[in-house]
This record gives structure tokens, sequence and C-alpha cells, in this order.
């Protein structure tokens, strides 16, 4: 059996789960591809995800209600057990990746973590993943016979129906410890806008902007023109003018848009190691020594409270005239 | 109480990587502990300063060289070390039964690790640590403080900062902004070089390996590198925005 381990928020699948489904089926792993729905009040997101697969075991509990690892990652190694999965798929965001290992020791399971793909070759999964900040793709190959794979957000599209009849339900009992960490308090990101993972385009600004006003002036202000969603650099986080979710790098969001304009960053490697899988790079700073330079596509030296006003005036301008004239 | 921190040692942030013969080449370059790990032995003495009685204990497992980035945590205050030797790679799941073995035969009560290593992107092993341990782990963790038996602080979940409480026995993984590391002086550098950093084998630990790694690739992604004048910002602008408007579609 391969085992899905769905992440879900707000009652809905996240996009990310069905790309796990996709992972699953093509893994070339023999079994049903079984998903598991952990939570309360769940019984949504297990009709949702039910025709993409072949079984959905639910738990659906008052304290699966709050997500915290080590209770589940107690829940999905029991179910692996008993449902004999030799295969467990679980989303590498940051919280799927604190899971991953938990389940992995559980299961005296090898851990193939944040892998952009994954094959049975004679039994033995290989696969291959990023390393070094991001530099170098390495590849590795699980020894044990039950592996547990954290599959890097984005890089499967995701599955489509089976087209057979939905996967049959199953409730599961589950014997859980309590969970030790308290949550005594959550302050939420909300930002409204297009998310970092799914935008085609991602403006993102540095301590070049200058200050909060800046940011949102230049960044935000160039993002709405080109419907973008909008990053940050580490800098601007630590002082304040954007929320932690906004972040891209080793220790934030790691994106690969069709297009990234990075302005007013200098490009440290750990930023670079957040978006250099980007299909192309645009930088903007007025230092022709920023190492930005040496991984853009194209480049302006210039400065941002110039060459910005200057690019949303002509975008807004190009909108209102007819097309083509 | 004994507080453990895991020192991993890494290529600088500085350098450039190179590929040879399937493998980063670490001949002649700079080598430096995490910078992850920076935060976790800073974390630890803080802890101490503000006036928890603890003994810091360094750990790191890897081949001889890594006992510069030990003496680096013992220079900034850590009181002893523990090395123990290999020169396999070994994976994290796997490392977390060297590291737990030690927690269990030091009596750690709080154990830090890094968030997210700087050499294989891995976030496992402090997760994987508290585990075997059967502790709960912290990860992300912004500000930290420990009030009698128990950590409470914010940590930067997926979607918010959670502000959190949990008692004793605890991992703890950092994150940059935990807090600013202190340079080594040069007093306790020369004290550093008398502290013991006792040396075990990996075969005592009785590790069996779960990942093999076959070796790295180089990504040689060829950049345009079309860098242009700004100083006419309405003209940058606009050639900026035919350039995107030819070769991507992002404008219409
Ligand atoms: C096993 C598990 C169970 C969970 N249960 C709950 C729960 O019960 N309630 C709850 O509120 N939250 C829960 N969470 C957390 C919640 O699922 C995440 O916050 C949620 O996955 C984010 O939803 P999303 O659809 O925006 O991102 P997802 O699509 O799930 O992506 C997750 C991460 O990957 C990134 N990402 C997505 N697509 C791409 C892409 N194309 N390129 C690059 N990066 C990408 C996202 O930015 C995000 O960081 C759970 C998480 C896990 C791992
Ligand atoms: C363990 C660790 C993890 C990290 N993780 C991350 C991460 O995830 N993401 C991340 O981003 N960083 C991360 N960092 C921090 C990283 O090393 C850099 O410090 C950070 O990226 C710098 O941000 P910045 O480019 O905005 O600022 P700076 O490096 O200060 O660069 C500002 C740039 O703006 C330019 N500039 C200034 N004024 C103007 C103007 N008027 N017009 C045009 N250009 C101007 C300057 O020339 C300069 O190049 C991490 C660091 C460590 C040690």
């Amino acid at each position: 059996m391969i085992l899905v381990v769905v992440a879900h928020a707000g009652g809905r699948v996240s996009r990310s789960a069905l790309g796990l489904v996709a992972a699953a089926r093509q893994i070339g792993r023999r079994g049903p591809v079984a998903a598991l729905v952990l939570g309360h009040g769940v019984a949504g997101v297990a009709a949702e995800i039910a025709p993409y697969v072949d079984q959905v075991l639910v738990a659906d509990r008052e304290d699966l209600a709050q997500y915290d690892p080590q209770v589940w990652a107690a829940a999905v190694a029991q179910i692996a057990r008993e449902g004999e999965a030799d295969t467990i798929l679980v989303t590498a965001s940051r919280s799927g990746r604190e899971l991953s290992a938990r389940v992995a020791v559980k299961l005296d399971a090898a851990l193939l973590e944040d892998v952009v793909s994954v094959a049975d070759q004679q039994g033995a999964l290989v696969a291959e993943r990023y390393s070094c900040l991001a530099r170098v793709t390495e590849r590795i190959e699980a020894l044990s016979p039950v592996v547990v794979v954290a599959i890097k957000p984005g890089v499967f599209a995701a599955a489509e129906p089976t087209g057979a009849e939905p996967g049959e339900q199953y409730d599961v009992d589950l014997a859980l410890p309590p969970a030790r960490v308290r949550v005594i308090g959550k302050v939420r990101y909300a930002t409204g806008r297009i998310a970092l993972a799914d935008a085609d385009v991602v403006v993102s600004g540095g301590r070049g902007v200058g200050d909060a006003a800046g940011f949102e002036r230049l960044i935000v202000g160039l993002a709405d023109q080109l419907g973008a969603a909008v990053g940050a650099s580490r800098a601007v986080v630590d002082a304040g003018w954007r929320p932690y979710s906004d972040q891209v790098g080793q220790t934030g969001k790691t994106v690969q848009p069709k297009v990234y304009i990075a302005v007013g960053i200098s490009g440290a490697v750990q930023h670079l190691s957040g978006m250099n899988k980007s299909r192309l790079i645009v930088a903007i700073n007025k230092d022709s020594e920023a190492p930005i330079f040496r991984v853009c596509d194209f480049g302006i030296v210039g400065n941002v409270e110039s060459v910005v006003p200057a690019m949303i005036e002509q975008i807004a301008a190009a909108r209102l005239s007819p097309a083509g004239s | 109480m004994r507080i453990l921190t895991v020192i991993r040692q890494v290529l600088d942030a500085e350098e450039s990587v190179y590929v040879d013969n399937r493998a980063v080449d670490l001949k002649g370059r700079k080598l430096v502990m995490d910078t992850m790990d920076e935060y976790g032995v800073e974390e630890a003495l803080r802890i101490r300063e503000r006036g928890a009685e603890a003994e810091i204990v360094a750990v790191g497992i890897g081949p001889a060289r890594i006992e510069e980035a030990l003496r680096s945590a013992l220079s900034m205050g850590a009181d002893r070390a523990i090395h123990v030797e290999t020169g396999e790679e070994v994976d994290p799941i796997a490392l977390s039964g060297v590291v737990a073995a030690i927690a269990n035969k030091e009596a750690a009560q709080m154990i830090f690790c890094g968030g997210q290593q700087a050499d294989w992107d891995s976030q496992a092993l402090g997760a994987a640590v508290a585990e075997r341990l059967d502790w709960p782990a912290l990860t992300w963790t912004r500000k930290l403080e420990l009030k009698g038996n128990t950590l409470a602080g914010q940590r930067d979940a997926e979607d918010g900062v959670e502000s959190f409480e949990v008692d004793l026995p605890a991992v703890v993984t950092t994150q940059q902004d935990l807090n600013e590391p202190r340079y080594p002086t040069l007093p306790n550098i020369m004290k550093a070089k008398k502290k013991e950093i006792r040396r075990e084998t990996l075969e005592s630990f009785g590790v069996a390996l779960k990942v093999r790694n076959h070796g790295v690739e180089a990504q040689n992604r060829e950049r345009l590198r079309q860098v242009i004048d700004g100083r006419d910002a309405a003209a940058a602008a606009a050639q900026l925005i035919a350039m995107l408007r030819e070769k991507t579609g992002v404008i219409a």
C-alpha cells in the first residue's frame, strides 16, 4: 500500500496533496493508493480526496484538531503499520518535513527528504533532491524496505480523479499520545494576495527599498500592476516591514515562477537558494557589483526609487491605451 | 541541567560550490560551523547567563576536521565537546540514533539543533532526535525563555507565529534571528584550547545507514546576464517591459 498523508487547511484539501497522489501513481510500486485524512471535522476533506484514490482512511477526532507533529506521527505510523504500507508520502512543507522525520524514526524507515523526483528501481526507491543551499542535485537511495518520502511542493502536477468509483472510506481507531507542546497563541498571516507558490510572477523586495512604506509603494505597487505575488528578503522580514510568510530563501519559501523580479536585494546565497529555479530572473539594484547580477537574466543598475515608479507608470499606461497600438 | 548543542561543519556561505567526481569539493575551501548551529550555542549560553545552572556540551559527528567547529563552539563558551568520528556520510535518521544515545548517556534535558543544514539542506535531524527520545520538539524557534522547567517562546509555523510552552526535556531547532551569536574573545579562545573533546567511534553506536548518497551534480543553469544602465530610468523600464512582453508573456 502507498499511503498519502493529506495536508488540508480550512476544510479543503491542500493543493500539494493532489501532487502526492500523482507521485504515488508514478513511483512504480504496486498496491493500492490510500489517502490518510487526519483532523477534526474532516468529512469534507475525505470526500474531496476520495475520487483520486483507491481508499480513504479517516481519523476524525477532537485531539487531532490541532496539528501536532508528535501526535500526528504516532497516528501516521500506526496506520502505516496496520496497513502494511511500504511507501508513505508527505508534503515537504515545514510541518510536513517535521512529520516525515518522526514517522521515519517510528517505522525504522528511510527518509527521502524534500525530493524532486522518486522512482522504484528494482525494489529500491531512488530519488533526487537539491542540497548545498540548492546549488547541487544529489541522488539518494533508500536502504530499507519501508520508505517515507517528503515531496517538494509544486514538483508534481495535481493528479486527475481515477475515473473509477470514489475510494471507499474507512474510519480508523488510534491510540494517540497527548500533545505536549501547548500552543497558547497564534498570529496568523493574512495577505489576501495570490500565494507565492501559485504565482507566475513574483516581485520581491529587499533592504534596498528603504522602509516599510517604500516596500508598499514600490514592491506591492509593481506586483499589483503585474498581478504578481509579493516576496521579501530576510532583511525585510527582520526589519518588520513584511510578515515571515513572504520570505523567500533557505529559511523561507522556495519559489519557481516564470519571472522573479528582485528589487533592492543583494543576492545572498541563502536568498538565491529559494529562487534560483525561477525560469527568468530580473534584478534591479544600484550596485553593479551586487551578486544578484551574476544570476540574473536581465538586470538594471539603477535606483529603485526611479526605476520602479517608471515601470509602474508605463505598465499602467499601456493597460489604458488600446492593445497593440 | 545539561544542554547538548549539535555542531556541524559546512562550507562557508561565501564560498562557491565546485563538484569534483560527483562530490562537493571541499579541498582548500573555508569550512565553518553551520550558522544555524551558532544560534543554538548562543541560545544555550544565554539560558545559562540568565541564571539557569547548565553544563553545555557540543556534539559533532564527522571526520577529524570537524574538531575545528567543535573548538569554535568551545570558544564561544560551551564547556566540553564530544566528537563521534567517522568518514562516512550518515543520513539524518541514522544520525539521530547517535545523538539520542549521547543524550541518554549524558542525561541531557535540552538539545539544540540547526533548523536547516547548510550542506544537506535537511530539516530532519532535530525532529528525528526528538522522536527517538519521545520528546517534543520546538522547530523554527524565534524567541526562547526558560522559566523553571518550562520553555516558553515563539516559533514560525507555516501560516503564522505561534506562542508556545513546553515542559523539559525538549529539542529546540534554531533559525536566523533567534539571536546574534557572539564572537569568541581571545581569552575564551585560549581557554577553549584546554577544554575536553572526548572522542568516540561511530561503530560503538551500532548505526545502520538508511540512505545511500550516490553523489551530486552541479546545477549549471546558464543565465543571460543582460545588465543595462538604469540612470535613464524611463528608458531602462521601457526596455525591461519590452523584454518581459517578448520573452514571457506575463505582460499583455
Ligand atoms: C500532514 C499535515 C496535516 C495538516 N493538517 C492541517 C489541519 O488540520 N489544519 C490546518 O489548518 N493546517 C494543517 N496543516 C498545515 C496546512 O496543510 C498547510 O498550511 C497547508 O498545506 C498550506 O496550504 P496551501 O494549499 O497553501 O499549500 P500547499 O499546496 O499544501 O503547500 C504547502 C507548502 O508548499 C508550498 N508550495 C505549494 N505549492 C508550491 C509550488 N508550486 N512551488 C513552490 N512551493 C509550493 C507552499 O507555499 C507551502 O509552504 C497540515 C499540514 C500537514 C503536512
Ligand atoms: C542561516 C541563515 C539563513 C538565512 N536565510 C535567508 C532567507 O531565507 N532569505 C533571505 O533573503 N536571506 C536569508 N539570510 C540572510 C542573507 O544572508 C542576507 O543577509 C539577506 O538576504 C540580505 O537581504 P537584502 O538583500 O534585502 O539586504 P542587503 O544584503 O542589505 O542588500 C540590499 C541591496 O539593496 C541595494 N540597494 C540599496 N539601496 C538601493 C536603491 N535605492 N536602489 C537600488 N538598490 C539599492 C544594495 O546595493 C544591496 O545590494 C539567511 C542568513 C543566514 C545566516
